[in-house]
């Protein structure tokens, strides 16, 4: 799960960080208040969205005065921005976020995240900051430390001390550091995050460290004991059938294809794609409907695959193992009726009792094709596709 | 041979009354696995499908000494259940679970690396020597006695795998779901380690997927170490960017843990590529020849 820039500065609040006085609104009346209690006469206004590349599209703005604030609120709430990270559709606004302006004197990088390799949480720290870190990456690496942080001991003073040479920081400014480190590490630890990026980290004219940005993932699997994050979910930033499929525990991706694909496993539903792909044919979604595959799973399933109106086909990909073929054929044939699905439905079952599957499914009304090989049923789905 | 179990492996299952444990178990003891006990705190004294039920994995091991545990306790226990397993001695220990925090398994890891202790999963299908042990959730009737070690990331994948190379008459050596998470207690480069020296095992079949470099990893390893035929099929060749398709652990992230990228270093390491998941078997065949 994402949060918005601002929720993840509140946590940042929380645990002690420098960020910007700041204020949130959801409407252009808000603005002159908010200006107001910041105080000043330069604010930014930021469009609040689960997207990077927000600047370059427009979506932050340097203000001096509330007026121009307003405009700019009145130009995006309701809106759709759209970055170099979003689909072609864009997120919706429907917040901005209304901050101090801070002058700058350096930008630096700062991020943390679980790596699969060490098996430790790693913090990443660049010189470079304020852009695309993986340009860093590949064409100056030595700009850029990865240190791992032992779960055991925490992150040591020494480890704050070697980041903070990479960042060519300053003495006070290694102090702040040294202190900022185990407060990052407590909110990564804490709340359960998958992510932590601070891009850019600032030095400001008045020679302090500051965090202007905030991106942080949350580990979906860790979910159930942060109710705190719970409370900050937003659903307008994801798909509405992804959303849709995670409220009824499916497993969904929207893609722009054409095939409705219905699989069991997570694997074996991307197997299934790619071979949508490799006859020539174009998968609509991903879909893991579970090891169980129950009538009240499929039929949840078919609603939404049906949701989508570029689906041409729907082709379905059963591995029975424990559970049998014949029970999910019922299930299919009872989940078809009670959708009303009107579309072609390519079947393919495997496994334990599949040929009683297949005959259950063959001598059905239902507009069916069964077949038991996935190649075969592949390649009519792709036909039917077409 | 075989790797990690076989009819030696006594078993004790970890959240033993549950709905998932006992379907499950009733399957592995048909197929012929030695359960010894089971664990559910609260419920020791009790017999569930004709063996004991401890309050804890110690009292069980002091009783019935099993060698090996398999956990289907919910997601949230899961880091005690393991470490309660390791605790006690038990030196492989297999997670069948889905949805484990990934911060949980970052101090288990640890933890079990530090004891030897083989833990295979979370969110993984079990392992399986055809014909002498099932410890997971897999289809007992797809397997074969046979040469090909299997080593996967995804379950029904792997019951793929295991499908069309039984249909070929190869059968398998044992198979190893080492599951989708992010941070697995078991690599691919364990498992093949293991598999390189079973003399049962005379090809070696490796399913991954998106996301991450264990792959990659696992293909430098093969390059100088593993001197079996090794075939690879890669899933996920049609996902986008940035979504986690279904398991933690597969998601493009920052352009990296591509299929394309995988396919390549593998090619580069000397590993053959099953292009499409429907030719696992054949590719398999073809190369033993």
């Amino acid at each position: 799960m994402n949060l918005h820039e601002y929720q993840g500065k509140e946590l940042f609040a929380k645990f002690g960080l420098p960020v910007s006085k700041n204020k949130v609104i959801t409407s252009a009346d808000d603005v002159v208040n908010a200006c107001r209690d910041i105080g000043g006469n330069k604010w930014v206004v930021k469009a609040q969205v689960h997207a990077g590349g927000r600047g370059k599209a427009g979506g932050v703005k340097l203000v001096s005065s509330p007026e121009e604030g307003i405009e700019f609120a009145n130009h995006w709430l309701g809106k759709r921005l759209i970055t170099y990270q979003t689909d072609s559709n864009g997120q919706l606004v429907n917040s901005i976020l209304v901050e101090e302006c801070t002058d700058i004197a350096k930008e630096l990088y700062l991020s943390a995240v679980v790596d699969r390799g060490s098996q430790r949480i790693v913090f990443i720290g660049s010189s470079e900051g304020g852009v695309n870190i993986e340009e860093v990456a590949e064409n100056t690496p030595e700009k850029i430390i990865y240190e791992p942080i032992d779960p055991l001991t925490g992150p040591m003073g020494f480890q704050s001390r070697k980041i903070s040479k990479v960042l060519g920081l300053d003495g006070e400014q290694s102090k702040q550091f040294a202190k900022m480190l185990p407060q990052l590490t407590d909110l990564f630890v804490t709340h359960d995050l998958s992510l932590l990026e601070i891009n850019p980290l600032v030095i400001t004219q008045g020679g302090k460290l500051h965090c202007l940005d905030a991106k942080i993932n949350i580990d979906s699997n860790a979910i159930y004991r942060q109710p705190e994050i719970q409370a900050m979910h937003d659903p307008s930033q994801e798909d509405p059938r992804e959303s849709e499929a995670a409220l009824n525990d499916l497993s969904y991706v929207s893609l722009d294809g054409n095939i409705g694909c219905m699989v069991n496993g997570a694997g074996l539903a991307m197997g299934t794609m790619d071979t949508i792909k490799y006859f020539g044919g174009s998968p609509a979604n991903f879909l893991d409907v579970g090891g169980t595959a129950t009538q009240e799973r499929v039929s949840k399933a078919f609603k939404l695959i049906l949701a989508d109106p570029e689906v041409k086909v729907v082709l379905v990909n059963i591995f029975g193992g424990i559970v049998r073929c014949d029970l999910i054929a019922e299930g299919i044939l009872a989940a078809i009726e009670e959708v009303g699905v009107s579309i072609p439905v390519v079947v393919r079952l495997e496994g334990n009792n599949s040929d009683i599957g297949s005959n259950i499914l063959a001598e059905s009304s239902a507009e069916i094709v069964s077949l038991n090989s996935l190649e075969d049923a592949a390649k009519k789905t792709v036909e039917l596709s077409k | 041979m075989s790797i990690l179990v076989d009819k030696n492996t006594r078993l004790l299952v970890q959240g033993f009354t549950g709905s998932q444990a006992t379907l499950h178990s009733e399957q592995s003891i048909e197929y012929g696995t030695n359960i010894v006990g089971g664990v559910t705190p609260g419920k020791g004294g009790q017999t569930h499908l004709g063996v004991p039920v401890f309050n804890s994995v110690h009292e069980a091991v002091e009783a019935v000494q099993p060698n090996a545990s398999i956990i289907f306790v919910p997601a949230q226990f899961c880091k005690d259940s393991i470490l309660e397993a390791a605790d006690a001695g038990i030196k492989l220990i297999i997670c069948i679970t889905e949805g484990v925090p990934t911060l949980d398994m970052l101090i288990v890891k640890k933890r079990v690396d530090e004891l030897g202790i083989t833990l295979i999963g979370p969110n993984c299908p079990g392992i399986i020597t055809p014909g002498e042990a099932k410890l997971g959730i897999m289809p007992g009737s797809i397997h074969l006695q046979g040469s090909v070690g299997i080593i996967s990331r995804s379950g029904t994948l792997t019951y793929e795998a295991v499908q069309q190379t039984s249909d070929l008459g190869l059968g398998q050596s044992t198979c190893v779901g080492i599951g989708g998470d992010p941070i697995p207690g078991t690599s691919f480069i364990d498992v093949l380690k293991m598999m390189e020296l079973d003399d049962q095992t005379k090809a070696i079949v490796m399913v991954g997927e998106i996301g991450g470099t264990a792959e990659e990893e696992a293909a430098e390893y093969i390059k100088d170490n593993i001197s079996k035929p090794v075939i690879s099929y890669i899933a996920g060749q049609t996902a986008p960017a940035g979504k986690r398709m279904g398991h933690a652990g597969a998601i493009i992230a920052g352009g990296k843990g591509t299929a394309a990228d995988k396919i390549k270093k593998l090619k580069e390491c000397g590993v053959h590529i099953a292009e499409n998941l429907l030719q696992i078997g054949a590719k398999t065949k073809e190369v033993l020849g």
